[in-house]
């Protein structure tokens, strides 16, 4: 039986070749399933590994192509073709509609009338409070230290058991311009509170990845002059106020000479402190033999460049800070209005960033 | 009373719900006990005569259970309002309690002294500040670690920060303080270091031009005389004027090994030059400020 029907389907199969062609490759169409369709654990994990070993074949045979390609056109001494750009998560980031523009006037007249016009127009010079939670830790103090030789004109006060909000009035009355409250959780540093005086806002920071002085290879020593603030990336109106914060904390007239400089560079909503001494250097560049090749004028030769280069030599402590919330006035949880809280919400996306 | 030893047997013996036992003790959970312990005397449900001290949003009220109302289990317990002050609570506990066995008066008391510094420590507390501690999910934890990682390898720190300099350095904003780009500043360092090593080889040079010395020599150390005291700078600066002076008659020659051996060998060819000096002493300012001006 089963061989009469194979013999029928065997002649069915030789006359209509064609269409019979056709239905091969729908099959192999229909055949080309999700192995996450598949229920069977080793075969779809057979198909997967098969997969993944085919798109690796292919990324190699093209990435193959694309450098013969651009090493023919060398030769031949044309332009090699152009550059791709990879695809990273700042090229995708979401559009955020608060980013600054530069010619944002209500910008300037928001900073203008800002809590940190004051400071930031050299009328006030900073002054800082730092003091820490209740409870004192074993990296509390080391770092606390560092943070006073880095920031200038700080002034480190123990605890004890008063409010925050006394600490603040206290504050005011001292003629401070921000307040810092480290916070330590299982003996480590663990977040940062800026205050600004008098009114000033609250900014609440998680801080992670503390490295202190003494913990990097090749430190060096920071002297006491004034440092050159670097804020990298702060692009949104938020991550412009924040911005304005940490500026608020050191001093308006930074001494060249010092050669020292702090940066706060902002990616991906993570602000990495960095605290360097830097100085300029020359360096001799030789151009590469084919743009000799290139024009015949030049015999060829290797031609010597000077190029200027920065070279930096890190000092001080290394930490990240990560903004939970930021609110309009002093610090007060119950009755105060906040301008931005992180919410868990907001972690769904990859590709939406806040600052 | 017999009552009472039945209802005690029963529960004691057998089961009772609010009985727990810990480690450390017997302990009662019935809200109407005094003392908190699982006793015979501070039983509530084995004791028809029994009152307790119980607090309701800060007001502390005495309640009283009697025989008389033992079948009337709605209105068993008989609530009476203490105020505030100790002293007058303790005075109304008398009165009510007045002919109570003294040992459950003495505990009610007992209890209504600890749950009134309770009162004041739980009001004290209140006005305080306490941190409240929030938990976060393990699982953000570990999802900001990851994060934060790859934001630091995405943000290549060192290579931002030297950009961002150099930015600074190309807008002008350190001019006046460095001498960038130092090749220049090198180069006419070198240009002066040049010029002098390329004047001494000239004089060692221009020495084999010249003819007898001997005779010039002597005249050398009276010019010398003269010399000193006419100038009172340094003679290197005299010899540097030379120098240019050499120059300006002689051509310009490159250096070479042996010009060098030469010019030790005629070292006292030197003083040949010593003889144009006089007129050198003129234009020695002028070779004074040129130095200046070159260093």
């Amino acid at each position: 039986m089963g061989g009469k029907r194979k013999s029928d389907e065997n002649e069915g199969m030789e006359v209509d070749e064609d269409s019979n062609n056709s239905n091969k490759k729908m099959k192999k169409e229909k055949r080309e399933i999700l192995p996450s369709s598949i229920k069977n654990k080793e075969k779809r994990s057979a198909v997967h590994a098969k997969l993944k070993h085919q798109k690796k074949l292919e990324k190699r045979k093209k990435l193959k192509a694309r450098d013969a390609v651009a090493k023919r056109a060398l030769e031949l001494g044309e332009e090699p073709p152009p550059k791709q750009i990879p695809r990273t998560i700042e090229n995708t980031r979401e559009a955020d509609e608060t980013v600054c523009m530069p010619d944002d006037e209500e910008l300037f007249a928001g900073n203008d009338a800002d809590e940190f016009s004051a400071i930031l127009k050299q009328d006030r010079t900073p002054k800082i409070l730092i003091t820490t939670c209740r409870f004192n830790s074993s990296r509390g103090p080391a770092f606390i230290n560092e943070l006073i030789s880095v920031i200038p004109n700080a002034h480190y006060y123990k605890r004890g058991t008063y409010d925050l909000k006394k600490i603040v009035e206290y504050a005011n009355n001292k003629e401070f311009t921000s307040l810092i409250v480290v916070h330590t959780n299982r003996r480590e540093p663990d977040a940062l509170l800026i205050v600004g005086l008098p009114y000033g806002p609250t900014a609440h920071f998680k801080l992670s990845s503390l490295v202190l002085r003494k913990d990097i290879k090749n430190h060096g020593n920071p002297t006491s002059h004034e440092p050159e603030l670097v804020l990298n990336n702060f692009t949104t109106r938020l991550g412009h106020r924040i911005g304005r914060v940490i500026q608020s904390l050191f001093p308006q007239s930074p001494n060249f000479r010092g050669r020292r400089v702090v940066t706060f560079h902002n990616q991906r909503d993570f602000i990495f402190f960095r605290h360097h001494r830097y100085i300029f250097d020359t360096k001799e560049t030789k151009q590469s033999g084919s743009e000799g090749k290139k024009s015949k004028d030049t015999k060829g030769e290797s031609i010597s460049k000077e190029k200027v280069i920065a070279r930096l030599q890190e000092c001080g402590p290394r930490f990240t800070l990560k903004l939970v919330s930021l609110q309009h006035g002093t610090f007060d949880t119950k009755g105060g209005e906040y301008e931005w809280v992180h919410k868990p919400e907001m972690d769904t996306s990859r590709r939406r960033f806040f600052l | 009373m017999q009552h009472d030893e039945v209802i005690w047997q029963v529960i004691r013996h057998k089961h009772c719900s609010f009985m727990s036992k810990i480690s450390t003790g017997i302990f009662c959970r019935n809200p109407y006990n005094v003392t908190g312990i699982c006793n015979r005397s501070s039983c509530p449900l084995a004791n028809s005569r029994y009152a307790t001290i119980r607090d309701h949003d800060g007001v502390f009220y005495l309640y009283m259970k009697t025989i008389e109302r033992a079948h009337k289990p709605n209105d068993l317990w008989e609530r009476v309002k203490l105020p505030r002050n100790y002293e007058m609570a303790l005075e109304l506990i008398d009165k009510h309690l007045m002919y109570w066995p003294k040992l459950l008066v003495h505990k009610i008391k007992q209890r209504l002294t600890k749950m009134t510094q309770m009162r004041i420590r739980m009001r004290k507390l209140a006005l305080k500040t306490r941190e409240k501690i929030m938990t976060t999910p393990r699982k953000e934890k570990k999802r900001e670690a990851r994060r934060e990682e790859k934001a630091e390898k995405a943000a290549v720190l060192d290579k931002a920060i030297e950009k961002e300099l150099l930015t600074r350095l190309e807008n002008g904003i350190y001019d006046g303080i460095y001498n960038l780009p130092f090749n220049k500043f090198l180069q006419t360092l070198e240009t002066d270091e040049l010029q002098a090593e390329d004047e001494i080889e000239e004089e060692s040079e221009v020495e084999y031009v010249e003819g007898n010395f001997e005779l010039e020599e002597e005249d050398d150390i009276e010019d010398l005389g003269m010399m000193k005291d006419y100038h009172i700078s340094n003679d290197e600066v005299a010899d540097d004027d030379e120098e240019i002076n050499a120059m300006e008659e002689n051509t310009v020659r490159r250096k070479s090994k042996s010009a060098h051996e030469k010019s030790e060998k005629d070292e006292f060819g030197k003083k040949l030059k010593k003889k144009p000096r006089i007129h050198v002493e003129v234009e020695h300012e002028e070779g004074g400020e040129r130095q200046k001006v070159s260093l």
